[in-house]
């Protein structure tokens, strides 16, 4: 674990990055975290995130189907929105843990 | 007479038949199983028919030797559950009513959830999640004489989700055996990040992929297969050529938990990840790969889930709370080709890490390093499972709970 200063807010991230506390996140800290890696937020972004951090908070695993399935975009949509990696990319701005597999 | 309806006689359906059989009254309960097919499959050992190291005789017993006299089986199909009514309605037309159903019905795979799959299907396109595909591609091995070969998650959850790593690993070991390797070009599709994704086990373990020379392509979400150019096409628009692509495609719960409207996306059923009660349902239990609940889906896991919802249904219908106690502990053994496996053990709180099971220190077994041991281990699992896991005797040393002991916890 390490400290992140981001937008101006001490906050505990794991090796890669990925926000360890869920209840430090904001939209600041999104915006900052999405800048890093290249993404300029919008609308349909914020939409994407904040499903995100609902299914995190009703315990609802991340999958692409589950996102598809939202009814807020469709999983090429989604590749565009977080292109290469749109899983492990909105999780990481939407500060919830990383979809992982048990090894 | 009261009625317990189990539905589901796989591993997760027969491990309750058996506990419940030795522990409900008889004079007030009477207990039915209910299932579709007469064969009972160790699915575990699909992986290795592939490679000729188990036969279908392995992996096939009738379920009539495992269900323990005094349970009722029928061997039928469930068309629907109406759990207001609390009644289920057989496929023959038949109606039956419960006082308490244990749902059990698994999880398979739906290979129709992928455009273009059936087109290539046990032709150049194979899975081992099922006996038919598993001979199939045995056949299709014999007269591979090299290219590309593709192991490939379509996405999760799947059942035993180590499944097609130790493929991929166990091929790795094959193609040298047969001096095909330098022929062969072995390559690792998965919608993850990584083959490995937590932590320690991506430190400790990816040596391997490196070591055995398998390609890796990340973060790959299918579109579609086209089988005529032979390629995978991702929502990207990224393609990966095969001659031979051994899929796991989607994996779903039955179709009649949708029919019945209990199912999520994926027709899981939405369960207490603690108690194993259903969500809607107070007198409906779900256990196995049925359930939605962040565990893995494997048989180690209906094995402790087994041991604790016996308890809680014990609870239930004494009128007492239920106890949380199920703590997604799963156990499982991961060959890794060469004559090698690892062992990992862990819960929803702690990751797999290093150590050693079941003693602290001594062992015998590594955790999450590679030995001979864990191999004989995964090869003696078989016997285990057909001779004490499905009839219910516990397993000496081996707690439903997940141990801490012996393991380096950060």
């Amino acid at each position: 674990m390490v400290q992140k200063t981001l937008a101006g807010k001490n906050v505990e991230v794991n090796d890669e990055g990925y926000m360890t506390t869920p209840s430090e996140w904001s939209r600041d800290i999104a915006t900052a975290l999405a800048t890093e890696i290249g993404i300029t937020l919008t609308d349909k972004h914020w939409e994407v995130l904040e499903y995100l951090r609902k299914s995190f908070n009703e315990g609802v695993a991340l999958s692409l189907r589950k996102v598809g399935n939202s009814g807020i975009v469709d999983i090429k949509g989604l590749y565009s929105l977080f292109p290469g990696g749109p899983l492990k990319k909105s999780a990481l701005i939407a500060g919830i843990p990383k979809p992982a597999s048990c090894v | 007479m009261k009625k317990l309806v189990i539905l589901g006689a796989g591993s997760a359906g027969t491990m309750m038949a058996n506990h419940l059989n030795k522990k409900l009254d008889k004079a007030e309960w009477s207990i039915t199983i209910i299932d579709e097919y007469e064969s009972h499959y160790y699915q575990p050992g699909f992986l290795f028919i592939p490679f000729g190291i188990y036969k279908a005789k392995d992996v096939v017993r009738s379920k009539h030797d495992f269900i323990p006299k005094g349970v009722e089986f029928i061997l039928k199909r469930v068309k629907t559950i109406a759990a207001e009514s609390n009644t289920i309605t057989l496929a023959s037309g038949e109606t039956l009513p419960y006082d308490l159903l244990i749902i059990a019905t698994g999880a398979k795979i739906n290979p129709a959830e992928t455009a273009g799959l059936d087109e290539g299907w046990y032709k150049d396109i194979f899975d081992f999640y099922t006996l038919e595909g598993a001979k199939a591609l045995y056949e299709r091995l014999k007269t591979w004489t090299g290219g590309k070969m593709v192991v490939h998650i379509t996405e999760l959850p799947i059942k035993c989700p180590v499944a097609p790593l130790e493929f991929s690993f166990l091929a790795d070991s094959w193609l040298r055996k047969k001096g095909l390797r330098d022929k062969t070009e072995l390559i690792y599709v998965t919608p993850l990040s990584g083959a490995f994704t937590k932590p320690t086990s991506s430190k400790a373990l990816g040596y391997l992929l490196e070591e055995k020379g398998i390609k890796l392509v990340t973060d790959f979400g299918v579109m579609q297969v086209d089988a005529e150019k032979k390629k995978l096409i991702s929502y990207d628009e990224i393609e990966v050529d095969y001659d031979l692509l051994v899929t796991i495609p989607t994996n779903m719960g039955d179709r009649m938990i949708e029919e019945s409207g209990l199912g999520d996306d994926l027709n899981y059923v939405a369960t207490d990840k603690n108690t194993l009660q259903s969500k809607a349902y107070p007198n409906v239990f779900v256990i196995g790969d049925a359930t939605n609940i962040p565990a893995s889906k494997a048989g180690s896991v209906a094995h402790f889930e087994a041991e604790i919802l016996t308890e809680n249904i014990l609870l239930f219908l004494e009128g007492k709370p239920l106890k949380p106690d199920f703590d997604g502990h799963a156990n499982c053994f991961i060959e890794s080709g060469n004559g090698k496996a690892l062992l990992i053990d862990f819960n929803y709180d702690v990751e797999p890490v290093f150590g050693t099971f079941p003693f602290p220190i001594i062992g015998p077994m590594q955790l999450l390093r590679e030995s001979r041991l864990n191999h004989i281990g995964k090869m003696v699992f078989k016997w285990i499972y057909w001779n004490m896991l499905l009839r219910a005797i516990p397993i000496p040393l081996i707690t439903a709970k997940m141990s801490r002991m012996g393991k380096k916890i950060k």
